[in-house]
């Protein structure tokens, strides 16, 4: 079997002399600068009229280069937004970056590095991005609904020139069969096909471009349902500790970030207790030992309306989902209950104190500020330690995350907290400049040290504090965003698209016959790694010894 | 309530052996591969001739350790009881076990990727080097946050992705260098030096530029629809566990550049005047990408990927 090959590696429409004398464009409806457009004829000279330069600019911002350029942007704009902390992501990051870094940090915000994602820079390059995208796409939808509604391309009438090229002898006889033949194998193959007097023309894959608008509009369908959800969306948090009712209102949250749209109507009625937290530790794993293996939040949620309360366990990976939003569980920790006694002997301050872990075994930091005391208001910065180990440099460490032998420690500051000024503070942190220390650090006095149970004097007269018992607490996280569903759906469908338009090969086949023989030729556009054996396969099956002939370069 | 699983740090131990035995293999594979490159760009025909038994000696060590790499593979998830990728040990020595099998595998369709043979054992012997040696840590169970069939299908996808990429990368590099200026058009200065000599006949060992990216366009476009899903079940898994599908965490900041800027070589290869070169090295930041991701995001970064272990 003597055959003639002379195939492209990369069979790509560069190679088609179809497209190349005429205007790509109208032809694909591709970009000038897209692959198949060829080299290009002449400059782009704009015509210096106002519709010639807005010609111009709308062809160069929905020209290929453009969109690559801008994805490389979006890519690299991107990045700072993992080099500096977020408000959205990392609030807090942002407070400490801007108390370490103080003559630094103002000038990073006003170029928005602190709210990348929302910056102007960062929506100018993404707008630009999807409109160079759809003045890029819609066209071609035009002609891709053309392709649809019409027939295969005529054959060509020099094969010769195409990437994938087979001659074969045939006598008339197998000359006059040979194009029926391949019409129904071709068309038995899924090709679309047309019959002429002495062709064939066949094409297949109109999938992949289908795919490939269906990708990018579904792009557009993702942008769009990720404002509209943000728009519409809201996330609150609370800390709850045990035995606590939450009711979602507004004022039930500790912070709230609503989108654009938010109304408060949209918050659902619905009440949750923690009636438990619970906590489960690896016990049996030497090298594992303390590690947490599950965190639960027993929950009691009462829906409006409803007669009974529902009892539910939420966890990490497992949020309550009630109807208009889902309740998440987004950290815990310990809520030692603290009584206060004033230096008058009244109550000052009680109840559970929210401590911050600082470490895996739960090192937890807490606040108390007791503004109503009298004679003189303070605040305590304490120490939590689950279970307390001494050290050698007498400081203290827990040494495992359950309460198996608790120890609060606290210094004492003693001054004007300045909570009557109106400015509002962080209750997880004591401004304790201004304040004078009593206990701990470098006052010479001890700090105070509380088991559970325990009641101690506090200094210079102020009362006494007992630590009556001990709590946890749920960081509860409510969220809703009425468009997450519909991102999903035009992320799953834009992976549709493009696993289409990647992998299903887009090719036309020709057959001919001439007094030489049966000619058959395959054209690709993008990547084929089917197209030599395609056109080997139907020259095997047309003539069982295909011939060479010359090449015809 | 959740109770605890037997942890087995003695056979995590053993397991361990397993991948340095593969180490082994890996690293005498690409000795005798390297050898195999020498031989095959000799000037003398008899040297040549010598070339196809060392390189199959090679692909047979190769298989060797793979053999071995698997069994450390399991025997960590069996120590855990669990799937063996949740810190970058782990990920480590799955994810490079994934790509050898992938490579192996890909050899039958595309016979000449073998020539990258050669990197892959280094890129291989080099990665499980520093998982045994910078990133083990002993076998622990899973965190509450980390307990969702998502782990699973998340980064099994990630994991293949990341092979596929990894082998594209391989094959564009060697396409930046078959056509790159001072090889092709060599200064007076070193074009008759012996090492340029040599390398220009190692250089022509390996398939035509065009072949070398056509290949890499082909791993590059699956390890393209790989990243799209574990982008996608990122966010699933997110949603559920962070009550957010997308928060600009550290880790998805990076995974979405890693997106854009496949995406921009997909658009480079149809953009006349980029494909080529310019395509090839957009790979290779691709690529690079990745290992940041993998690397200095983890470790450095702040983020709620912290699963290092470290």
């Amino acid at each position: 079997m003597a055959t003639s090959q002379r195939s492209k590696k990369k069979g790509s429409d560069a190679q088609d002399p179809n497209l190349r004398t005429r205007s790509a464009t109208s032809v694909t409806g591709r970009p000038d600068d897209h692959i198949s457009a060829g080299e290009p004829t002449a400059i782009n000279q704009p015509s210096l009229s106002l519709i010639g330069w807005a010609r111009w600019i709308w062809r160069q911002l929905t020209s290929m280069r453009t969109a690559l350029l801008l994805l490389l942007f979006l890519a690299a704009a991107a990045i700072p937004g993992s080099l500096y902390p977020q408000r959205t992501a990392d609030p807090n990051g942002v407070t400490t970056f801007f108390q370490s870094n103080p003559t630094l940090a103002p000038v990073l915000d006003k170029f928005q590095l602190f709210d990348v994602y929302s910056s102007a820079w960062f929506s100018a390059i993404y707008i630009l991005l999807f409109t160079s995208l759809i003045g890029c796409v819609l066209p071609r939808v035009a002609v891709h609904y053309k392709a649809l509604m019409s027939p295969p391309a005529a054959t060509p009438s020099n094969l010769a020139r195409m990437p994938a090229f087979q001659t074969a002898k045939a006598g008339a006889k197998k000359r006059a069969r040979a194009l029926d033949a391949a019409f129904a194998q071709l068309k038995s193959q899924g090709y679309r096909v047309v019959r002429t007097e002495d062709s064939v023309a066949a094409e297949r894959g109109y999938w992949r471009e289908t795919g490939n608008l269906l990708f990018h509009i579904s792009l557009v369908g993702v942008l769009i349902s990720v404002g509209f959800g943000g728009a519409y969306s809201y996330s609150g948090q609370r800390v709850l500790v045990e035995g606590d009712t939450f009711v979602n209102n507004l004022a039930g949250y500790d912070s709230f970030s609503p989108g654009i749209a938010f109304s408060q109507n949209q918050l659902t009625a619905f009440s949750a207790t923690l009636n438990r937290f619970d906590v489960t530790y690896d016990l049996k794993n030497k090298t594992n030992l303390g590690t947490p293996l599950d965190f639960a939040a027993h929950v009691s949620l009462r829906e409006r309306g409803a007669s009974k309360a529902k009892d539910t366990v939420i966890r990490v990976n497992e949020p309550a989902e009630i109807p208009g939003a889902k309740v998440y569980l987004t950290g815990n920790g310990y809520a030692p209950v603290i009584t206060i006694h004033d230096g008058k002997g009244k109550i000052a301050f009680s109840g559970p104190v929210e401590f911050l872990p600082q470490d895996a075994n739960m090192t937890s930091l807490g606040v108390i500020k007791v503004p109503d005391a009298k004679p003189q208001q303070f605040g305590i910065l304490s120490f939590f330690y689950p279970t307390a180990a001494q050290l050698k440099s007498k400081a203290y460490t827990s040494v495992y995350p359950a309460p198996a032998s608790p120890l609060i420690t606290m210094n004492v500051y003693e001054g004007n907290l300045g909570l009557d000024s109106g400015i509002p503070s962080n209750a997880f942190s004591l401004a304790v400049h201004g304040l004078k220390q009593l206990t701990g650090g470098k006052t010479n006095v001890e700090s105070i040290k509380l088991r559970l149970g325990e009641s101690a004097n506090l200094p210079n007269g102020l009362g006494t504090v007992s630590f009556d018992s001990l709590r946890r607490y749920a960081a509860l996280d409510v969220d809703y965003n009425p468009g997450q569903g519909w991102v999903l759906f035009f992320a799953l469908l834009s992976l549709a698209g493009l696993i289409m338009s990647l992998v299903i090969p887009r090719r036309r086949v020709w057959v001919k016959v001439d007094q030489g023989g049966i000619q058959v030729a395959a054209l690709a556009r993008g990547d084929d790694p089917l197209l030599e054996r395609v056109v080997t396969e139907l020259v095997t099956k047309l003539n069982q010894k295909p011939e060479k002939t010359e090449d015809e370069n | 309530m959740k109770t605890a699983v037997n942890l087995n740090e003695a056979l995590s131990q053993w397991s361990v052996l397993g991948i340095y035995a593969s180490m082994l293999f890996y690293a005498a594979a690409f000795v005798v591969l390297s050898m195999d490159l020498a031989r095959a760009a000799s000037e003398k025909s008899k040297i040549r001739a010598t070339a196809g038994k060392l390189e199959r000696a090679g692909i047979l060590l190769m298989i060797v350790a793979v053999a071995f790499h698997g069994i450390g593979v399991l025997g960590r998830g069996i120590a855990a009881q669990r799937v063996p990728w949740a810190n970058m040990y782990e990920f480590t020595i799955t994810g490079t076990l994934v790509v050898t099998v992938i490579f192996i595998f890909a050899q039958a369709f595309r016979k000449d990727i073998r020539y990258i043979a050669t990197f892959m054992t280094a890129f291989v012997t080099l990665a499980l080097g520093i998982a045994t040696s910078v990133f083990y840590v002993q076998v622990k169970t899973l965190m509450p946050a980390l307990q969702s069939y998502w782990l699973l299908i998340h980064v099994t996808v990630a994991i293949l992705a990341t092979a596929f990429f990894n082998i594209a990368a391989a094959l564009s590099i060697t396409y930046l260098f078959k056509t790159a200026k001072w090889v092709q058009e060599p200064s007076k200065k070193y074009a008759k030096q012996t090492w340029f000599v040599a390398l220009k006949r190692v250089l022509k060992l390996f398939p035509e530029p065009a072949r070398l990216e056509q290949t890499s366009y082909r791993f590059n476009i699956i390890g393209f629809i790989l990243w799209s899903f574990t982008l996608i079940a990122g966010a699933i898994w997110a949603e559920r566990a962070w009550h957010r599908y997308w928060g600009w965490d550290t880790k998805e900041v990076w995974t979405f550049i890693i997106w854009t800027i496949y995406a921009g070589y997909l658009h480079a290869n149809a953009t006349r005047g980029w494909h080529g070169k310019r395509s090839a090295w957009l790979v290779v930041i691709g690529f690079g990408a990745i290992m940041f991701n993998f690397t200095i995001v983890n470790l450095y970064f702040k983020g709620l990927h912290v699963y290092s272990g470290l």
